[in-house]
């Protein structure tokens, strides 16, 4: 072993452990920035042990240093300039090039092997064709979960009839055929199993409904561990395998906690197609009777003479960009002395803590987010809930009505409170397109308009109240 | 063979480690830490170096890998950045707005 290998060995330890300290770190919040960048480090150095080992020619310097200043540059400036709320297109569009790396790599090698008039041996080939597979699949699934969480993409309505399965099944049958032909040996499979793996990736993510597409990117990720590790064996690199198993693992894990967190089991989210669509016909026509609408002058009203405030957002605060708005409010009522918490859903926003994320952003300290757990508990010792942009997640329907689409969802029980606002564009349905019961009780109000706009009128009404001077 | 064993052993223990890693997570950190297990999942831009450094004077495979390189440092850097810039959101109010109620 030359001085250079151990070099690269003992660096390469180095990095896997600080790989798992970063990991660790990244669950706790005090801990989270300077875990991650441990983790950038860790990263750093298994590139640097690398290159030392590799001796690089001059030519080849230019063309690593080619790839590394297009792929850097466009990665911190998408990093720098995606808004917060597009957060989860963003990942899956991180997740699905890491995909695609994999996929060339595996790619690369079997050229380079036929190139040399040689034959892998039988463990590269299948590393080779497992890479592939999973490397495909995550590209296009990440591709296709961006655009539809984008709203670029909608799924087609053939895709919602059963035979979807029938064509999948097809897919990935013709898949596996073109795998084991790799695996034998004859080459000529290959471009069929990248088209094929490519086409299964759109088929199985295509029919899934845009609220489960967070499980989805989370699952994708954890794709994206196992293809590293697949590239992993097809380079040699031991590196490559631990961290790959080791965010495959960790990626199957949170997905669970997603799931746990929207009452949907991974199956029915992969499997089941669209929420709500077959049943959508039985509730989403019935009209809402005695609702009750109010101004912002009376909102405000209340609000200033209350103790306790929750409010719980939904992803609508943050499409109307009104979390800094939210803040202002909260802050007056705040110095009036009011208690003012958050009441955060575990799908609040488009995936499992980006609501934090979006009000962190407007500054709210995080010891005010409660989770549901925590705040279910309080709700009927609070004296106002304001609802902005939150609708499926404070149905009570979701416990009362067994014949609901949303029954067994984990829900937030604001009608326990003694008044309810709900800031709404309109009456019509929310994202799952079912009536919610909330609406209609009689000790909820309902502040009809953009989100922003509502409050920055309760804002004002609040300053002529004199709330907080 | 040995080899594959060793690597093998190396996918166990890297899995387990995996599972055990993220225990109990409070969801504010969940977005975050996808981000940030997703930016660790760039780790192919090492096999895509190892594909460049072995492909010789090869121009194909030389392009392959540098574009393979690409993609991969195009998720390791904006993954990292991007979650930097989200955990760099989380502050304690404390710190700031003591006393304000």
């Amino acid at each position: 072993m030359s001085s250079a290998e151990v070099l690269q060995g003992g660096l390469d330890l180095l990095a896997v452990a600080l790989l798992a300290l970063g990991i660790k770190g990244l669950s706790k919040i005090r801990s989270a920035r300077a875990a991650n960048r441990l983790a950038a480090s860790a990263m750093g150095l298994a590139v640097v042990g690398l290159l030392i080992n590799a001796h690089p020619t001059a030519v080849t310097w230019i063309w690593i240093a080619g790839g590394t200043a297009v792929g850097g540059v466009l990665g911190a400036l998408t990093a720098r300039l995606v808004p917060m709320t597009a957060m989860p297109e963003t990942v899956a569009l991180f997740n699905g090039c890491g995909g695609l790396s994999s996929l060339l790599v595996a790619l690369g090698v079997m050229l380079a092997a036929k190139g040399e008039g040689l034959t892998p041996s039988l463990l590269v080939l299948i590393s080779v064709g497992l890479s592939v597979v999973v490397g495909a699949i995550t590209c296009t699934g990440s591709v296709v979960a961006m655009g539809k969480l984008q709203g670029w993409l909608t799924t087609p309505g053939w895709m919602m009839r059963r035979w979807r399965h029938g064509c999948n099944i097809a897919l990935a049958t013709g898949v596996l055929m073109a795998a084991v032909l790799t695996v034998v040996g004859s080459s000529d499979a290959l471009w069929p199993l990248v088209i094929g793996a490519s086409l299964l990736g759109i088929g199985l993510t295509l029919p899934i409904g845009g609220a489960d597409m967070p499980v989805v990117i989370s699952l994708l990720n954890s794709y994206s561990g196992v293809a590293a590790a697949a590239a992993g064996f097809v380079v040699g690199q031991r590196l490559l395998i631990v961290a790959g198993a080791m965010v495959g693992a960790a990626g199957l894990i949170l997905t669970q906690v997603m799931c746990a967190g929207m009452n949907r089991s991974l199956t029915a989210v992969l499997f089941g197609g669209a929420l709500g669509v077959a049943s959508a016909g039985s509730k989403e026509h019935s009209e809402y009777t005695n609702i009750i609408s109010c101004s912002a002058e009376e909102c405000a009203l209340t609000l200033e003479a209350a103790e306790r405030v929750v409010v719980v957002p939904g992803y609508g605060i943050a499409v109307a960009q009104a979390q800094h708005t939210l803040r202002e409010v909260a802050r007056l009522l705040e110095k009036h002395g009011v208690a003012v918490t958050y009441a955060i859903h575990p799908v609040a926003g488009r995936m499992p803590g980006h609501m934090n994320v979006l009000l962190a952003e407007a500054d709210v300290p995080y010891e005010q987010l409660k989770e549901m757990d925590v705040i279910n508990s309080e709700f009927p010792a609070t004296d106002v809930v304001l609802v902005l942009g939150a609708n499926d997640v404070v149905n009570p329907q979701a416990k009362t009505d067994p014949d609901s689409p949303l029954y067994g969802m984990p829900v937030l029980d604001v009608q326990e409170a003694r008044t309810v606002f709900v800031v709404k564009r309109s009456m019509g349905a929310g994202y799952s397109g079912i009536k919610n019961d909330l609406f209609e009780r009689p000790n909820t109000s309902m502040l009809f308009g953009d989100a922003k706009q509502v409050l920055s009128n309760v804002l004002g009404e609040l300053k002529v109240l004199g709330v907080g001077q | 063979m040995d080899g594959f064993q060793e690597q093998l052993w190396v996918l166990l223990l890297g899995s387990l480690l995996g599972l055990e890693l993220i225990g109990k997570v409070p969801p504010t950190l969940h977005t975050p830490l996808m981000s940030g297990a997703n930016a660790i999942s760039g780790i192919t831009m090492l096999a895509a170096l190892t594909l460049i450094t072995r492909a010789g004077e090869d121009s194909l495979l030389l392009s392959l890998g540098s574009v393979s390189l690409g993609f991969a440092l195009f998720n390791v850097v904006g993954g990292f950045l991007v979650t930097d810039r989200m955990l760099a959101m989380f502050r304690s109010g404390r710190k700031r707005s003591g006393g304000s109620r």
